[in-house]
């Protein structure tokens, strides 16, 4: 059964990603990476990562919405409603891509895999973190903390007197 | 599939999906009122989220577990809303705006014509106000185990209580509706961030130096 829902979830993924280039608008693409995005949350959740995989739907629905914001904010069709490529500089990026995955090819098949020794953790959401950040954890949390008062302060500072901050205030 | 352990950030997540539903219905209709509305309604988002997450966080953190049953477990003395009422205030303002309600409807306006939904008609204005309004009951049913101590009260069994508590706050959020004015999204995005978000860490900071006390 886990099988067969990996296999579902890994080509909607792919499937989605390829979407991603051939639809002809900002607001189609954003959403076929969204259902991509997607997938891998379910995919996530298939390897009992649970926490991660919901905080993946959570994030990545968040992150695609916004990236609808900035399509208003700086694209020269900022609604989406007329088609348009979503192809640029397809040389480079042929070449580009093609390198990657050669790489990425070479790596599954040149790498030695390691066999699998013991039993998965009973909770591999907190086995992962520990494996992640370790004794660095309350490092990071403190870290995190201060990256998100920056992005707030950023924000306040950026937005004070902006476009529509006239003569209301 | 997914255990109970997690339910509040699959809450969470689930509730998020209405900025996409909001924002396809504006976009997926081709017409230019109905497009601002959905605009509108993501900005509305930006503005609420944050606040509304760190209002869950502190919930989270004050019953140390993200199971709805497990915090609604950890309010056997003392109900949240007593010692969280920030969190409590932001969570119900935030439930006015996900599900775009009385003082938070800018993104269905009447100055937008009807906003997202001018040109839903029959079946497709049914579905998508039935989604709204169970938005609503939904939202208003966490705010039972997440703050109102969940099935906890005299005589009747806790299935009636949470369900009347439900109702109650259900039924101040319907109150409300149309005795406030609508709110613009620029203002409540500057009151939000400069405000409820301040606000809400405050409570987080009180409440983590209980739990840690």
């Amino acid at each position: 059964m886990r099988t067969v829902v990996f296999w579902v979830l890994a080509l909607a993924a792919v499937g989605f990603g390829v979407a991603v280039f051939r639809v002809d608008s900002m607001a189609r693409a954003t959403f076929a990476l969204l259902a991509s995005f997607l997938c891998v949350g379910g995919t996530m959740v298939l390897l009992d990562l649970h926490y991660l995989g919901v905080l993946v739907v959570l994030m990545m629905i968040m992150e695609m919405m916004v990236m609808a914001v900035f399509m208003i904010m700086y694209m020269m069709n900022p609604a989406g409603l007329m088609p348009m490529s979503m192809l640029h500089n397809r040389r480079g990026a042929l070449i580009i891509s093609g390198a990657v995955l050669v790489a990425l090819v070479a790596g599954v098949w040149t790498v030695d895999w390691p066999e699998r020794a013991g039993r998965p953790p009973g909770d591999p959401t907190r086995a992962l973190g520990e494996a992640v950040m370790g004794a660095q954890m309350p490092v990071m949390i403190v870290v995190g903390v201060a990256i998100l008062a920056t992005m707030v302060s950023a924000v306040v500072l950026a937005t004070d007197r902006g476009r529509y901050d006239g003569g209301d205030r | 599939m997914l255990p109970w352990s997690i339910g509040v950030v699959w809450f969470n997540a689930m509730e998020v999906v209405a900025w996409v539903s909001v924002w396809m219905v504006g976009w997926g209709t081709n017409s230019a009122f109905p497009l601002v509305g959905g605009y509108r309604f993501l900005a509305q988002g930006l503005a609420y989220e944050l606040p509304h997450m760190f209002a869950l966080i502190t919930v989270a953190l004050g019953a140390e577990s993200l199971d709805f049953g497990e915090i609604a477990r950890a309010q056997d003395g003392l109900w949240f809303v007593v010692w969280m009422p920030v969190a409590f205030l932001v969570y119900l303002l935030s439930v006015l705006a996900m599900a775009f309600w009385g003082p938070f409807g800018h993104p269905v306006g009447h100055d937008l014509a009807g906003g997202a939904v001018l040109e839903l008609a029959g079946p497709d204005r049914l579905v998508f106000e039935a989604g709204r309004y169970a938005l609503l009951v939904v939202a208003s049913a966490a705010a039972v185990p997440l703050f109102l101590g969940g099935g906890a009260g005299p005589l009747l069994p806790g299935w009636a209580w949470a369900l009347v508590k439900t109702y109650l706050v259900l039924a101040l959020l319907v109150w409300v509706r149309h005795r406030l004015p609508v709110i613009r999204m620029d203002r409540f995005m500057t009151a939000a961030w400069v405000v409820l978000i301040p606000a809400t860490l405050v409570q987080m900071l009180v409440v983590g130096i209980v739990v840690l006390g």
